[in-house]
């Protein structure tokens, strides 16, 4: 199982200011495949990102992408080899345009000669991006900035692609169009990692899922097992 | 051109219904007001062209200062040493090898981009993520070390560059300007406009912008945030040199010139607003105006007081500068 796992993460820990925010999670996920980490907030959910992307570097623990250790790797050298992500809260440039947006979503070699092609099939995918291409990034809604935000990791095109949070902040039917536009990509082939609060709505979207506490993986299994589990049916869905 | 008409206008009026002997004599005391207007509006205008020449180049040292500290949220307190460097480079290479200034200028650009390159590869990014008072401490301790540098190659003692450019000038219409001033300004206008451009339309000034506007979000797409600040320093350095060549045959090379620079650099963005390209633009032909009308207006010695009193104003009526951004 590990040596076909696209990203695997085995026994990653995170301390910030002391206090470990990660203690030890393994995950690993296969080409093609969409699995959900869910959790509280303050679990880890969004360490757990981070420290997989490089942008803040994991204290132990191995990371590996096709099985090569990338987990002292700088951020950028991971995004080469194709880890993308949709960020908690956005992190768009507010004050480019939204083609410029994108278009600095390619600026990896892995992408940049393919660009005008990958941004006319996110325009594709996204027609309000389309028809607000010169308009400043900062002043789109919150849902459109979202949609920049996954158009902006589709145009780096990537192996995989880690969703944190996409639902938040977002309005009921929102995220509704959000969680259809994570199958779509899905559907398409997208090898996706779902990081979300909103327990139902992932676990019924993905295959399989981890529920993360205080750092932590404490359970594991396929999407309906998860659902069916009491301890989840009680801590998550109010049942 | 517009004071003759007037005149013109007036003498016509004047003239409807006197005796011709009147007529001779309003003639003749409209004529000298006319000489004695034109002669104020020619050195006034003069004294504003100039300024405003002296202002683009400002404009090309605080656009240095700017788009550093836009991009690192980095303050360099050496600005002003690299703009003295940028003038012992304008008067070694017209010295040792005559050439035209502009040359000496591209040679400035050259040197200080490799210069701020390095500099920031082996010193400054150790420093980008640190609290602004070691960074401020670390930036002094640079611009005392480059001071210390240049007193010792040089001397304490200014050099006057003194090329036969320093004393040719260009007349247009009422206008008479150093052809060295013109020069500087019109390479530092060009600069300012590809530099501009450059930022605007290429893929890497695509890539600084964005990394200035959300450093976490460059990060997250994988732009190579260390080679950005890099070449973003080298840059302003560049900016700084070259500005500091345009004016080699102005001002005399010195090495105590560099805290005159580095304050009037930041005077000008402070005024335009910190980290915006057009404010570093308005700031620098603002305080080169000023400057230059101070001195008529006022006294000679006033020229460098005056642009700090329109700092004070402007921090009290517009605390962001003209195009500043609130969270600066």
């Amino acid at each position: 199982m590990h040596d076909e796992a696209l990203l695997s993460v085995d026994g990653l820990c995170l301390a910030y200011d002391g206090s470990n925010a990660l203690n030890g999670v393994s995950l690993d996920i296969r080409k093609g495949e969409l699995i959900c980490v869910v959790g509280a907030n303050g679990a880890g959910k969004t360490s757990l990102i981070r420290s997989i992307a490089g942008t803040i570097p994991a204290s132990s623990g191995v990371v590996r992408m096709n099985g090569v250790d990338i987990t002292r790797k700088p951020p950028w050298e991971i995004c080469e080899l194709g880890i993308a992500q949709v960020a908690e809260g956005r992190q768009i440039f507010g004050a480019l345009s939204v083609e410029e947006n994108l278009l600095v979503g390619a600026a990896l070699k892995r992408a940049k000669a393919e660009q005008v092609n990958t941004l006319e099939s996110v325009y594709a995918l996204f027609g309000r991006l389309r028809e607000r291409r010169r308009q400043l990034a900062g002043t789109l809604s919150g849902g459109e900035q979202q949609m920049l935000a996954i158009g902006r990791a589709i145009m780096s095109k990537p192996e995989i692609v880690m969703f944190d949070e996409p639902s938040i902040g977002l309005s009921p039917a929102l995220t509704d169009v959000m969680f259809s536009v994570v199958k779509l990509l899905h559907e398409k082939g997208a090898t996706i990692l779902l990081v979300e609060q909103n327990v139902a709505k992932s676990l019924s979207l993905c295959n399989r899922g981890y529920v993360l506490e205080n750092g932590s993986v404490v359970l594991h299994g396929s999407s309906e097992e998860l659902l069916s589990n009491s301890e989840v049916q009680r801590a998550y869905l109010g049942m | 051109m517009l004071s003759r008409r007037r005149a013109y206008v007036c003498r016509n009026a004047a003239g409807a219904s006197q005796s011709p002997s009147e007529r001779v004599s309003i003639e003749i005391s409209i004529f000298t007001c006319f000489i004695q207007g034109s002669l104020m509006l020619s050195l006034w205008l003069n004294v504003v062209a100039s300024g405003i020449l002296m202002g683009l180049v400002y404009g090309l040292v605080a656009l240095g200062l700017t788009i550093i500290f836009g991009v690192m949220r980095v303050v360099n307190f050496a600005h002003g040493e690299m703009v003295v460097f940028g003038v012992y480079i304008g008067y070694w290479s017209v010295r040792m090898w005559e050439v035209p200034i502009i040359a000496a200028a591209a040679l400035a650009a050259a040197v200080m981009f490799v210069f701020g390159y390095f500099l920031e590869k082996l010193i400054v990014k150790r420093f980008v993520n640190s609290p602004h008072h070691y960074q401020f401490i670390v930036f002094i301790g640079l611009s005392l070390l480059f001071s210390g540098i240049l007193l010792v190659a040089f001397g304490p003692d200014p050099r006057p560059t003194a090329s036969q450019l320093s004393f040719r000038t260009v007349s247009i219409g009422i206008l008479t300007l150093d052809l060295a001033r013109l020069q500087a300004a019109g390479v530092a206008g060009l600069l300012i406009v590809m530099l501009g451009a450059y930022l605007k339309y290429s893929s890497f000034g695509r890539s600084l912008r964005a990394a200035a506007n959300n450093r976490l979000g460059g990060l997250i797409v994988g732009l190579i945030i260390p080679r950005i600040y890099a070449i973003t320093f080298g840059i302003g350095a560049a900016c700084a040199g070259v500005a500091g060549a345009l004016i080699s045959p102005l001002f005399d090379a010195q090495p105590y010139l560099a805290m005159d620079f580095t304050l009037l650099a930041f005077v000008t963005v402070i005024v335009g607003g910190l980290g915006s390209f057009g404010g570093a633009l308005l700031g620098g032909l603002t305080i080169g105006v000023a400057e230059a009308v101070a001195a008529l207006m006022f006294s000679p010695s006033m020229k460098t007081a005056l642009p700090y009193a329109l700092l004070i104003i402007i921090l009290i009526f517009r605390p962001r500068g003209f195009f500043g951004v609130r969270e600066v």
